[in-house]
């Protein structure tokens, strides 16, 4: 009897595709053959609608593309303005907003375990990691109003100072975190299914992760120490103390690893700047309608999900030329048919997961 | 014995009662997540908001399960045509939420690529508004829904299946 | 030009090796915002990219950008550009290269230098319609494929 390839097809409605990805697989008796994703069906036309907004007004609708870690598409879209501008941040509005998007970081990786996790059948840290998670949507709430599509970033500043009410809860989130975050590795970390599913699985050699282009955890996972918040320092990262973690095996479980060692030196990290913070202003004044004169200026910054960046033409009116966004989903997805081939079709949702896409990023 | 109830037994209206009853209180959502709604469709089903006291816990992954339909998200013209099949799909009774402003009217994407309101492709009960509705928004437009449903007369349908909604 | 690159002498070294290795092939080389740019002839893409990324080390390729200069793209310059973003890792190092593309012109595709832009071509040629020579698989990524039109081109509707 022989045994032929099946051509099978995931998506874009489908529970564990972490929104409205397709992928089209090969599969013979069970391992993958091929893996082509399509993408496209959450394409909303962002870079044509930036081109007809005010760089001002520009700023929310960046909170839609990686919904999960709004304030850091703001943080990297205020920053690649201000650079075209050349505009100073005081001290004090940059460690907020190293605090602000730290804490971020700690809300998309808790929502990115918990989705990893549910996928691969461990459903209770789902609920345990959204639960964690609520904690600092709160202090987002507090501080600007709004939970997951933050715009808490502008340009010049951030929009309200920190004060004794928010500077209360962030320290409550930290001292209670790690616990937390302690109890959730203490279900996972020596679990033997989640390690026979996760170890060895998945893995991408350290040159393929770099012929990729591949950036973020998925990259630090195969041993390469890039970290933009070290290497380009923006927004006062060269004041504070952190780790880069890394491993060298490249597989899901690394990854994994990786992103878990990730939240404890955010956690470091909101510490070190909300005990130095300085006094100033938290936003310098900027005119109401915002020309800026011509030029173009690449900027980026590392985000939870990868390099996350902006290219800004401008052409002296107070509407950007072009505004173009470097994705890290965008490229990191590229790498899931090296990752996939070879493995079991059951395999695929994992490292699909352990890629941590959006496709709010990935579509634009 | 039937004039009070608009020509409908009266037996019946009580047998309706116990329909809508059962029914709202264990909606199963066919979670079509699709962009940031869907986040806080699942931070509904999280542990603070709790769905579950609702009986709505049970997000089910195929539409041939499902019951409800929450549109979570944009929907772009390259998805519309899954969407109309993923509801054909669906038994009735069924009913159909539009989570968020994208799935109401376009949100703020007046682009090439996006369907401006996801009732231009499938009918909508509850509209719900918010960029993204909060938690809590969600539950208040679930109520709603399930208000709608205690004044609806399934046993109409049952004994009369011309009354049955065909779009 | 170069010397207002004294500050930066990483850069001022890469923007010297390519001049001596190129010449006049490199069209212009601009430093501004701390930024180093250069723009080359379509022919000249290719052994550019592969000097920058086998010779002087610049082997992450950031991003691909593509550029619509309607109604007026200015003296000397065509209707499109493509841009290619370089980084050097771990010395941190950004360039950027840029190639003119005229109405109907085709651009080298470079996926046999940098395998990440395999999708960034396909976006360019979605939302510009510009044709990459030698890719191996050119269509449509984010629209779907009976679209017609490439809605970045200026003169696209918005509304489509």
């Amino acid at each position: 009897m022989a045994f032929q390839e099946i051509a099978l097809n995931m998506g874009p409605q489908h529970p564990s595709t972490h929104g409205v990805l397709r992928l089209k697989l090969n599969v013979d008796n069970e391992v993958v053959r091929a893996l082509e994703p399509v993408i496209g069906y959450l394409h909303r036309g962002m870079e044509k609608l930036w081109e007809s907004q005010t760089y001002v007004q520009i700023i929310p609708l960046t909170d839609r593309l990686d919904y999960l870690a709004a304030l850091s598409n703001n943080l990297a879209y205020v920053l690649a303005v201000e650079k075209l501008m050349g505009l100073e941040i005081p001290k004090r509005a940059q460690y907020i907003r190293v605090i602000l998007v730290e804490l971020q970081r700690l809300a998309s990786h808790l929502a990115w375990l918990g989705f990893m996790a549910n996928d691969v059948g461990a459903m209770s840290v789902l609920l345990y990691s959204f639960e964690d998670r609520e904690d600092i949507l709160d202090i987002f709430e507090a501080y600007v109003g709004a939970r997951l599509t933050v715009h808490g970033m502008r340009i010049g500043g951030v929009p309200f100072d920190l004060d004794d009410r928010v500077i209360g809860m962030i320290r409550g989130a930290l001292d209670g975190l790690p616990k937390k975050i302690a109890d959730i590795e203490k279900l996972l970390n020596d679990n033997r299914i989640w390690l026979h599913r996760t170890r060895g699985v998945g893995a991408i050699s350290r040159d393929d992760a770099l012929a990729f282009g591949l950036t973020g955890p998925t990259l630090r996972a195969t041993g390469v120490a890039w970290d933009i918040r070290r290497d380009i320092p923006y927004s006062s990262y060269e004041d504070f103390d952190f780790d880069v973690p890394v491993r060298h095996n490249g597989d899901v479980n690394d990854r994994y690893l990786v992103r878990m060692d990730e939240i404890r030196q955010s956690l470091r990290i909101v510490r070190q700047a909300l005990d130095r913070l300085p006094d100033g202003e938290h936003l310098v004044k900027v005119p109401r309608s915002l020309k800026i004169p011509p030029g173009e200026v690449f900027h980026t910054i590392e985000a939870p999900k990868g390099e996350l960046g902006f290219y800004i033409k401008s052409n002296g009116t107070d509407k950007p030329e072009r505004v173009k966004m470097k994705s890290p989903s965008f490229i990191n997805l590229q790498s899931l048919e090296r990752m996939s081939k070879g493995n079991l079709f059951s395999d695929v949702v994992g490292i699909l997961g352990s890629l941590d896409i959006v496709l709010g990023e990935i579509d634009k | 014995m039937t004039e009070k109830t608009g020509g409908h037994p009266f037996i019946l209206t009580r047998a309706d009662h116990l329909i809508t009853w059962a029914q709202k209180n264990s909606l199963w959502p066919f979670g079509s997540g699709l962009a940031c709604c869907a986040i806080e469709m699942i931070a509904t089903a999280a542990a603070r908001y709790d769905i579950a006291r609702f009986g709505m816990e049970l997000f089910r992954a195929s539409p041939r399960q499902a019951d409800l339909f929450i549109v979570a998200g944009t929907v772009t013209k390259k998805m519309a045509p899954s969407i109309r099949r993923l509801w054909e799909q669906m038994a009735d009774p069924k009913w159909v939420i539009a989570m968020g402003n994208c799935a109401v009217s376009g949100g703020p994407f007046p682009s090439y690529s996006v369907v401006q309101g996801v009732d231009t492709v499938i009918p909508v009960d509850v509209y719900i508004a918010g960029c993204p509705p909060t938690p809590q928004g969600l539950l208040h437009g679930l109520m709603i829904l399930q208000k709608k449903i205690a004044g609806s007369r399934p046993t109409k349908e049952i004994m009369n299946p011309h009354a049955r909604r065909t779009d | 030009m170069l010397e207002e690159l004294t500050d930066a002498p990483a850069l001022k070294a890469v923007a010297e090796s390519l001049a001596a290795r190129f010449g006049q092939a490199v069209l212009e080389t601009t430093f501004e915002k701390k930024e180093l740019a250069f723009k080359v002839r379509g022919e000249e893409l290719l052994p550019v990219l592969g000097y920058l990324k086998n010779e002087l080390g610049f082997h992450a390729l950031n991003d691909m950008i593509g550029l619509d200069r309607f109604p007026s793209p200015g003296e000397g310059r065509k209707r499109f550009a493509v841009l290619y973003q370089l980084y050097k890792f771990p010395e941190a190092l950004r360039v950027r290269v840029a190639v003119e593309v005229g109405e109907g012109e085709a651009v080298p595709s470079i996926v046999g230098l940098y395998r990440s832009a395999g999708w960034a071509e396909r976006e360019i040629f979605d939302m510009f319609g510009l044709q990459f020579r030698g890719h191996p698989d050119l269509r449509r990524i984010y629209l779907p494929d009976e679209f017609t039109g490439h809605p970045l081109r200026k003169d696209f509707p918005l509304e489509g």
